[in-house]
Order: structure tokens, then C-alpha cells, then sequence
């Protein structure tokens, strides 16, 4: 990404390190334009840069980290699915007179293989961004989905997800419409599914517009996005009656990788590039294809059964209560 | 004169008494009605099922009122119980987590926001869940998710249908993500019932929202509602604040839900049970007709083969 278009959407705490980072370059370009040899301390600068950047994103708090899951130049649905295919076709409609462009999916290959893959779509900028409705799915988009699933299904072929939405679309046709049942229906087929599932949080997950795409054999997670049950502006709002509360909110509700990790909800973390996805999506790329591959090669030799098995039992153990004689 | 007139002329003309009259209200003696402001005996209320006897206003119902209005007397069997909530998450806003469900079990003498439990309609064997609102607003935690999995779970296994009274504002928040995957874990078991082909009916009451409604609530082979109740999955002032106009008249509501397909009826508590028996009833399989068919299908061939043989006695005669 060019410089300046960086700096445009560059985030508090990813200042200090950009800062050094234009300032070796500065420095470089000084240096070759009078022919003088800095290598010394341009490696001695170059190493500071790696501690900084080592500090900034190794102790990011649950706030920042929700920065990122947001931040308007992080991979989306469809850059992923365009960089992990050797090809891939879109497939439009949920047949019921809707086509949502907050949920895209089609059918592609990976590593050879056909595969179904679906999303929720976010916008690059304020105008794309309106077309695809922030990545808020309508009840179209769900049903949609589901359709892709069948699809896969069918074919045998395995479902790759992504989730990449502040939450399911809240209007007054998306009510009048069934976001409820839309969301409700994909909860409970997607456990009928006979191909494997696997789904990735790739920045945000809100709540049960997140989930509606969710219910996979496996659930994996970049590093720095986000998976939680309400957004944290909301929940600060309802619980400490103050939406400036969020950061608290965010914190309190586990929301990262690691948090859900320790609480047994995800199976994997993806690590990111050292300043994150949207520093280099390419490498991200790399990490979730390698990884999409391992676990569709991993189900793929269990049988239908065992993979609705253990897909009814990993969600039947979540869940933390207390048991009285 | 009506009860509320009668309330409003001695209001006028006896102050020293309506005092009274407004202590017997306080005392549980008398109910007011909130939408109509009728006036009415609590019994006579309670014998209604807490439906306004002028109005048809249907007041909340806890849920152990709700099992004695559904279950016949005597064989309510519950289940779950010995589920508690715990604070996984030691989540603390302005209250800790802990500390409110203490508050709440005092207060509504409720463990968790869901009562489960094995019991008879009209007869006919049943699994029922009854959500409680007055239980942290009826929000689905571990809990809530884990009993009604557990009820699911024992119906597929006996081949009971199910009932699920809903009441919930949604999610719990105070338990982050393992609320939100409550969802996904009770419509598995819901998928393992409804592959078995038994039936299951949620009973949508006020009010029914966010993630019960994206889930278990939307999920009934077949899915009654009481009348005038809230059921949406966004809440009103979110849709409000996002589209900054006013929202359609009877908007979210269950007369609302039924005109646009996502409800099959639209019954007064009065009529619930009832109603409920008669759907059980006509899903309960129907296996006399069946070994009919094959009892008169076999007796035709007997009947057959007999004239064959009698045909061939004849013949050899
Ligand atoms: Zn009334």
C-alpha cells in the first residue's frame, strides 16, 4: 500500500512506528541521492522499528485490537477468496428475490480441489461501503448463504466461511423480511451439513449476524480480529449506561483471539504479519491457505457421521455452569 | 357502571376511602390494568390466566404460574434444576455478575431464566421449557442453553414433542461469546428432534427478542404467539437510531409477524392449552390407521388365497 494512503487510515497507536518507519526511509533516500552509506545506521534503526513494532502489537488492549478488526484497509471476504483460489466464480441470489451485497460467496478451487466459499462483505471505502451496507447482512444474504451451502453440499464439496460483520442488518425490511428465522434456519441446518465446514473470523464477528455463518467443524480466528456477542458500544451503553465505557466493555466481554481461545470457542489462532493483516495481506493470505488446507485435508478423512458428531458435540460443551447435588 | 367507573366516582366523592381502595391495589387485593386501567379482583385475574377481563391485555406470567396453566395437576416432572450459573468471565460492570444473580435468585426465588421440565397436556406426554423474564430480564446464558439442550435432548430420546414458552430481551451478556453459542448449541439439538420428525412449538410471549428470537424461537415446525406481544430480533431503538425516521404502526408485534408469514397463529393465553393439546394431538402418529392399511391389505390377500383354495377345494370336489 503506498505511504500516504496508509497514513490516511492509520490508527493512535500505530503512529510512533510509522513515524520511524517514513524517517529510515527519509534517511535512505537522502543517503542515495548523496551517495553516502548509512547501512550502519540504517540497520540500527531498522532494528528499533522491529522492537517498536514487536511492543506495539504484542500488548495491543482489547480496544485496539477491535481497531484493527475494523480498520477500513484490513483484507476483506474477497481479497481473501481472490488471493487462496487457483479460480473462483461469484454466485448471485438467494432465489427469493433478494441478492445481499454485505454476504458474497461462489465456488472456486483450492489447491485443486472445488470448494464453496461465502462471506460477509465490508466496503473500501464510504461509498463502497454503502453498496455493501457495512458488511451488515439482510435476511437475503443468509438465505443466500445457505443456498451456497446446499450447493456444497451437493457436490461435495467443502465450506469455507468467512466473518467480516459489525452484526445482521437492523431495519425495518430486514425485520419484515425474517432476520430472526434467516439467521435461526442457518443455525440449525448447517449442523445437517455432510461436507466439512471450516469458518474464519477474519476482522469482526458481531454477534448472531456473525454466527448465522458460523457453525463450523472448525473455527479459527486471526490473531487481531475480534469475535463477541454484542459490540462493545452497545453493551456499554446497556450495562454502564455510558457508550464512553467501550473500551471497558471490550476488555470485559473477551473478545480476542486468546480470550476465546482459552475459553475452548475457537480451535485456532492464525498469526499475523508482525503489523498485521492489512500491512501485509498477501502474507496474511499465505497463513489462512495454509491453514484452510490443513483442517479441509484433516476432515476430509473422517466419515459424514463422525464430522456431524463431532460437530454437535463441539458446540453441545460450550457453555460454563455450575452442577448441584 | 363498570369497575373502573365505580373506582373513578368514589375517587371524586370519598377520598378517605379510594386511599383505601389504592392500598388493596398495593396489597395484591386488587390489579390494575396497564393498558385499559381496569380494575380487577386478583383471583378473578389469576382464574383468567392474567388477561385483562375488559381489554384482553396479557400480563406477564411467571413461569411456574405457566406450568400450572399448561401441565395437568400433579405431573410436572422437572428437569435441570441442578444447573447453576456461575461468572465465568468474573464480569463486573457497574455490579459484579456474581452478586446479580445472587440478587435475582433472592428476589424472584428463580435459579436461571429458564424452568424445564417432563409433564402432561390434556394426557399427552410433553418436554416444556418456560422462560422467566423476571430473571435477568429472561437473557440466555450457559444455563438457559444447557437446560433446554438437556430438555431437547431427553424429548429426541423419548420421542416427546416440545414446547418453548419464550421470553427474552437475548443474549446475556455478562457471559460474552458462550451466550452467543447457547444459540448454536440448542438449535443442534433442536436439529437432532426435528431429524427424528418430532414436533416442537415455540409459544412466543412478551417479549420475544435478539438472540431467541435468531434462534430457537424461529425454529418451531409450527409457532404460536400470544397476542400483542413484542417479537423482533433488533431491538426498536437500535433500528430507530440507525434509520432516524419512525417506525410502521404494529411494528415487531405478533399481529405484525403473522401478516408477514413468520407466525402460524395468534392465540389468547385462555385458549393456549388447549390449543397446544389439539396440535400435540394431531401429530401424535397415528399408527391404527397405518396397521389398518396393512391389516385389510394382508385380509384382501387372505381373502384371496382362501377363494383360491376354497376355488381349488371346489374344483377337487
Ligand atoms: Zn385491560
Amino acid at each position: 500500500m503506498p505511504k500516504t494512503e496508509r497514513k490516511n487510515f492509520l490508527l493512535d497507536f500505530e503512529k510512533p512506528l510509522c513515524e520511524l518507519e517514513s524517517r529510515i526511509e527519509q534517511i535512505r533516500q537522502l543517503a542515495a541521492e548523496n551517495q553516502v552509506d548509512v547501512s550502519g545506521e540504517i540497520a540500527q534503526l531498522e532494528a528499533r522499528a522491529s522492537t517498536l513494532r514487536k511492543e506495539i502489537f504484542g500488548s495491543l488492549t482489547p480496544a485496539q485490537r477491535l481497531q484493527l478488526a475494523r480498520h477500513p484497509r484490513r483484507p476483506s471476504t474477497l481479497d481473501y477468496i481472490q488471493a487462496i483460489t487457483d479460480e473462483w466464480l461469484e454466485i448471485h441470489g438467494d432465489r427469493s428475490g433478494n441478492d445481499d451485497p454485505a454476504l458474497v460467496g461462489g465456488v472456486g478451487r483450492l489447491n485443486g480441489r472445488p470448494v464453496v466459499l461465502m462471506g460477509h462483505q465490508k466496503g473500501r471505502d464510504t461509498k463502497d461501503n454503502v453498496a455493501r451496507n457495512f458488511g451488515m447482512a439482510a435476511p437475503g444474504g443468509y438465505r443466500k448463504a445457505l443456498r451456497l451451502m446446499e450447493h456444497a453440499n451437493k457436490f461435495g464439496m467443502p465450506i469455507l466461511t468467512f466473518i467480516d460483520t459489525p452484526g445482521a442488518w437492523a431495519g425495518v425490511e430486514a425485520e419484515k423480511l425474517g432476520q430472526g428465522e434467516a439467521i435461526a434456519y442457518n443455525l440449525r441446518q448447517m449442523f445437517g451439513l455432510e461436507v466439512p465446514i471450516i469458518t474464519t473470523v477474519i476482522g469482526e464477528g458481531g454477534s448472531g449476524g456473525a454466527l448465522g455463518i458460523g457453525v463450523a467443524d472448525r473455527l479459527l480466528m486471526f490473531e487481531h480480529s475480534v469475535y463477541t456477542v454484542a459490540s462493545p458500544e452497545a453493551c456499554a451503553a446497556i450495562l454502564w449506561k455510558d457508550a464512553k465505557k467501550s473500551p471497558q466493555a471490550a476488555s470485559a466481554l473477551k473478545i480476542t483471539s486468546r480470550d476465546l481461545k482459552q475459553l475452548g470457542l475457537i480451535d485456532a489462532i492464525l498469526p499475523e504479519p508482525p503489523s498485521a493483516a492489512h500491512s501485509e495481506p498477501l502474507e496474511a493470505a499465505a497463513t489462512l491457505k495454509q491453514a484452510l488446507w490443513e483442517n479441509i485435508e484433516n476432515l476430509s478423512e473422517m466419515s459424514i457421521q463422525q464430522r456431524q458428531q463431532l460437530r454437535y458435540e463441539k458446540f453441545r460443551k460450550m457453555g460454563v455452569f455450575e452442577q448441584v447435588s | 357502571m363498570s369497575l373502573i367507573d365505580w373506582f373513578a366516582n368514589r375517587r371524586k366523592t370519598e377520598p378517605a376511602i379510594q386511599k383505601q381502595g389504592e392500598r388493596e391495589i398495593a396489597d395484591g387485593l386488587w390489579s390494575k390494568c396497564q393498558v385499559c386501567g381496569a380494575v380487577a379482583y386478583t383471583k378473578d385475574l389469576k382464574a383468567n390466566q392474567l388477561v385483562c377481563l375488559e381489554c384482553g391485555h396479557h400480563s406477564r406470567v411467571d413461569s411456574d404460574e405457566r406450568i400450572n396453566q399448561l401441565i395437568d395437576a400433579q405431573t410436572w416432572q422437572p428437569l435441570g434444576e441442578e444447573i447453576r450459573p456461575t461468572d465465568p468471565l468474573e464480569f463486573n460492570d457497574r455490579k459484579a455478575y456474581r452478586d446479580r444473580i445472587k440478587d435475582y435468585q433472592a428476589k424472584t426465588g428463580l435459579t436461571d431464566a429458564v424452568k424445564t421440565g417432563i409433564g402432561l397436556i390434556d394426557g399427552l406426554p410433553l418436554a416444556l421449557g418456560v422462560m422467566d423474564f423476571r430473571f435477568m430480564g429472561g437473557s440466555m446464558g450457559s444455563v438457559v442453553g444447557e437446560r433446554l439442550c438437556l430438555l431437547i435432548e431427553r424429548a429426541t430420546e423419548e420421542r416427546f414433542p416440545v414446547v418453548i414458552i419464550c421470553a427474552s430481551g437475548g443474549a446475556r451478556m455478562q457471559e460474552g461469546m458462550l451466550s452467543l453459542m447457547q444459540m448454536a448449541k440448542i438449535s443442534g439439538a433442536l436439529h437432532r428432534h426435528q431429524s427424528s420428525k418430532l414436533l416442537y412449538i415455540p409459544v412466543l410471549t412478551h417479549p420475544t427478542t435478539g438472540g431467541v428470537t435468531a434462534s430457537f424461537a424461529m425454529l418451531g415446525d409450527l409457532i404460536l404467539a400470544e397476542p400483542k406481544a413484542t417479537i423482533g430480533f433488533a431491538g426498536r431503538r437500535v433500528i430507530e437510531q440507525t434509520l432516524r425516521e419512525k417506525l410502521p404502526e404494529g411494528f415487531q408485534t405478533s399481529e405484525y409477524l403473522l401478516q408477514h408469514g413468520f407466525v402460524d397463529q395468534i392465540v389468547p393465553r385462555t385458549q393456549l392449552k388447549k390449543t397446544l393439546a389439539q396440535l400435540i394431538s394431531l401429530h401424535q402418529p397415528f399408527y391404527p390407521l397405518n396397521s389398518h392399511i396393512v391389516e385389510t391389505d394382508s385380509a384382501i390377500r387372505q381373502e384371496h388365497s382362501v377363494s383360491v383354495i376354497e376355488e381349488q377345494n371346489i374344483q377337487s370336489n
